[in-house]
């Protein structure tokens, strides 16, 4: 596990911190030739003492400390830390900051929003004239294309097995099929994905089946949580597929720090994370993206912006421009990109995978896109939204749609193809939820195994103790719950 | 001091196996730790304790790596990772940003990808800020995930009252981590506790919330030679009967176990023969230990510094009731901290946490001696 003593960023802050005690940077460099050497004749006389508050208060504790080191202090204490008279610079801690004479207040709105990069427009062909950019080939499009296609019969099947009361939860990802399938094709297999919980076509994509969807949904003892949690909190070690956790934003430190697992390993993958517009809100998001920045680990923040958080609107979420803009905030390098482009959400991940591993520095990514479903099926969005909103994104601004055109431009998918498919997925769903729904429930002897490595005695005495009342009034309980 | 060559040979071999030879180490002795008596007794603060625990298995695999906040440049809070940034560097000695739900969330991330983090908050009171993170992220990931994810994380920090730091830097969380399955809960009371349990906490797989006390750091305890050896380690699960007795049987953890043993000795005179139980783990509780000495004893007392209500001694009451209740010559007596916001004044923090005559006094009506209850909040 070879890796390098002091990274780049670990030995700023100690050069900095040093910095504070002992002086030894480039700054005191500087002020000990003012000082120590008198080369005061190289420089222009110098400006009186600014009475600008601000600068004064951060400055008056940095010449007070200089002071101490040198011999003429009295005379020094009032000279300004400056390279050049015209140009008044304070060498501040994190780099130069330019002094002007302007008192403005940054606005707290922005007139122009941050652009939003796009490949394909409306009606799927192409808004770029630059050919390049279209690096897809049609093995890879289409692979895209059908498992969004999947994807969205998957959600339409499973959303009403739920209201036919065979499952009890489900949340859709209609609207956001492009960010599912073409962020999770522009990744290595590697690469580790911390979802949120609109993300099952990062499974989908790495080969996982509908079947082990279905059994998941049911809780039924094939499933890899073995019953445990939720549906759609699908979790898959061997394909680096994080369980989904309920809780929001959670999910965004842990990447930063897997990442930075990968990073002490020194491995050619990144950690990708999902979260929607919301969870940016959150405390967790704020440090992660601090973190991520200070650590300078490979991981890539991918933001669901779809506009509601369950009946919150962005607008009651929050007042910058999107989340782009804190990407900036945080020194992340950011771009906000049209997310329901399928061409455009996959060349901008594949961008941010290459910066991530060969930088080593996180990169965040606002997607704008639609929660064209509702929330979960527990939620009627109706509710908070007007049904006009949802059918005018459900048409134009479909995703799988817009895919669509372009792939019938290039003369690669057509109608037949597309009904065929889509019949065909329909049956498959529906034989999977048949077959789940036949499976046995975990056995009770998984309630008590992996809360923790190996048993305590304590658990095993509660589980033979359930074990014992069951068989003592099997009547009581349901015929098919397994020992 | 076989046990300081021991463990450096033991670390260099730790590294060239781990292929660390890329970091730059130079290792150094803790000789400055250990007093020698004339006797041949070994004497080791809590304090370096848990520094050498630190060392030595940070030495020993190159997966394990400590954050927090001051950890590194500042060499510790309280001083228990000194030394430690300077041999083996930024990389796995991370200072953090002020925020522990921030440091806990990446901490148990990068146990989710196979590090094996030691947390620090410094104080446990800090962790309420990151309790979501220790909960619901650390305890119940290896559940929930069927298997496929495991924490093995420590966080740990002092716990409890120190002297005159006030409500918001005194309270116990023992009841609070104890409650959850899927976490282990260690309480350390002497160096040999320290070293054995923290061992056995980061060599773990599961979560381990790990509650020190600042008192006790600097609190010097003899340490036998085989604590002192690199591969020590305690069972977790297993408290230990500090001092065997017939009379009466006190539970303790951490600083409460030191006065728990001056009381006994005050009893003695008395003609009261008690038996201290230092419980060294909350979660698992050793309710084997527990039961045994009071089906020997008969009667109990609990002793603990947190709140009174839903606390250790609640739970060691309900196990005792459980488990041998016929047992019982007399009511169970809990002694526990006043059922208030801990005030600062030095008087008023005295009467607000447990004191040795408490427990004398509680010994002394557990076995119907005189002494009429004292006013109780």
């Amino acid at each position: 596990m070879a890796s390098t003593y002091l990274t780049k960023s670990k030995s700023f802050i100690i050069h900095t911190l040093k910095s504070k005690l002992h002086y030894t940077t480039r700054t005191s460099h500087f002020t000990n030739s003012l000082f120590h050497h008198r080369l005061l004749h190289t420089l222009s006389p110098l400006p009186p003492v600014p009475k600008h508050a601000n600068y004064y208060s951060i400055g008056k504790d940095y010449v007070a400390r200089r002071s101490h080191a040198t011999t003429s202090a009295s005379s020094q204490i009032n000279q300004l830390p400056v390279e050049s008279p015209s140009s008044q610079i304070l060498d501040f801690p994190g780099g130069k900051v330019k002094f002007t004479k302007n008192m403005i207040f940054t606005s707290n709105s922005t007139e122009e929003r941050v652009n939003c990069y796009r490949v394909l427009d409306d009606n799927g062909q192409p808004f770029t004239d630059d050919i390049d950019l279209l690096k897809i080939n049609k093995e890879l499009a289409l692979k895209m294309y059908t498992n969004m296609v999947t994807l969205e019969v998957m959600d339409t099947v499973f959303y009403e097995s739920q209201r036919q009361g065979r499952i009890s939860f489900y949340a859709t990802t209609t609207g956001e099929e492009a960010i599912n399938i073409a962020s999770a094709a522009a990744l290595d297999n590697n690469d580790f994905v911390f979802p949120q919980y609109r993300e099952p076509g990062a499974l989908l994509w790495r080969g996982f089946t509908l079947q082990e969807f279905a059994n998941q949904l049911f809780g039924n003892k094939h499933e890899y949580g073995k019953g445990r949690q939720m549906p759609v909190h699908y979790g898959s070690r061997k394909h680096n597929y994080i369980t989904v956790a309920s809780t929001v934003a959670t999910q965004i430190p842990h990447a930063v720090g897997a990442a930075y697992s990968l990073k002490m390993e020194k491995q050619d993958s990144c950690v990708i994370t999902y979260f929607g517009d919301g969870g940016t809100s959150t405390g967790d998001f704020h440090a992660a993206l601090n973190f991520a920045a200070v650590l300078e680990v490979p991981v890539i923040f991918f933001c669901r912006n779809n506009g509601w958080a369950i009946s919150t609107p962005v607008n009651e979420q929050f007042r910058s421009d999107g989340v782009v803009v804190r990407g900036k905030a945080y020194g992340v390098p950011s771009i906000r990109i049209d997310g329901n482009d399928a061409l455009a959400i996959y060349n901008a991940v594949c961008e941010a995978r290459k910066l991530a591993i060969n930088e080593q520095t996180p990169v965040l990514i606002e997607a704008l896109t639609y929660r064209a479903g509702h929330h979960t099926t527990s939620d009627d969005s109706t509710r908070y939204r007007s049904v006009d909103e949802i059918e005018r994104w459900k048409g134009d601004q479909n995703p799988v749609k817009r895919l669509k055109k372009w792939i019938e431009s290039k003369g690669w998918w057509d109608n037949v193809a597309e009904s065929e498919y889509r019949s065909n997925i329909r049956k498959q769903v529906a034989q999977a939820i048949q077959v789940a729904e036949q499976i046995e429930k975990p056995p009770v002897a998984d309630m008590f195994n992996d809360v923790y490595d190996v048993p305590p005695r304590n658990l095993n005495e509660q589980e033979a103790f359930v074990r014992k009342t069951v068989k003592k009034h099997r009547e009581d309980y349901p015929a098919d719950v397994p020992l | 001091m076989l046990g300081i060559v021991r463990q450096n040979v033991g670390g260099a071999r730790g590294l060239s196996s781990q292929g660390l030879g890329n970091y730059v180490m130079r290792l150094r002795p803790v000789a400055s730790a250990m007093r020698n008596y004339s006797a041949g007794t070994k004497e080791m603060t809590v304090r370096d304790a848990l520094n050498s625990t630190l060392d030595e298995e940070m030495a020993a695999d190159p997966n394990v790596y400590v954050m927090g906040e001051e950890v590194g440049e500042y060499q510790g809070a309280y001083k228990i990772t000194k030394g430690l940034l300077d041999k083996y560097g930024p990389e796995r000695v991370v200072d953090t940003p002020i925020t522990e739900a921030g440091f806990a969330g990446i901490g148990v991330g990068s146990a989710y990808h196979g590090l094996r983090p030691v947390i620090e908050f410094m104080t446990f009171n800090f962790s309420m800020q990151a309790i979501d993170h220790v909960i619901n992220s650390a305890a119940k990931s290896n559940y929930m995930s069927a298997g496929q994810i495991n924490v093995p994380i420590v966080f740990r920090g002092p716990n409890g009252p120190a002297a005159g730091v006030g409500a918001q830097h005194s309270q116990c969380y023992g009841a609070w981590y104890g409650s959850v399955p899927g976490l282990k809960v260690l309480v350390p009371y002497s160096s040999e506790d320290a070293r054995g349990l923290l061992k056995a906490a980061i060599r773990d797989p599961d979560p381990v919330v790990f509650l020190e006390n600042e008192l006790l750091y600097g609190e010097s305890f003899p340490v036998s030679a085989e604590a002192l050896d690199s591969s020590f380690c305690l069972p977790i699960g297993k408290a230990k009967i500090e001092r065997e007795g017939k009379d009466i049987t006190i539970t303790a953890f951490s600083k409460m176990v030191g006065y728990a043993l001056k009381a006994a000795e005050i009893l003695e005179k008395d003609g009261i023969n008690a038996e201290v139980i230092n419980l060294r783990s909350i979660r698992p509780l050793d309710r084997a230990t527990i039961n045994a000495s009071v089906r020997k004893t008969n009667r109990l007392v609990t002793v603990e510094e947190g709140f009174p209500q839903h606390g250790i001694g609640a739970e060691i009451c309900a196990s005792v009731v459980e488990d041998s209740f016929g047992y019982l010559d007399a009511p169970i007596e809990r002694i526990a901290g006043a059922d208030v916001p801990t005030p600062y004044a030095a008087n008023l923090e005295r009467m607000a946490f447990p004191q040795i005559e408490d427990i004398v006094r509680a010994a002394k009506r557990v076995c119907y001696r005189s002494v009429p209850l004292a006013a109780t909040a």
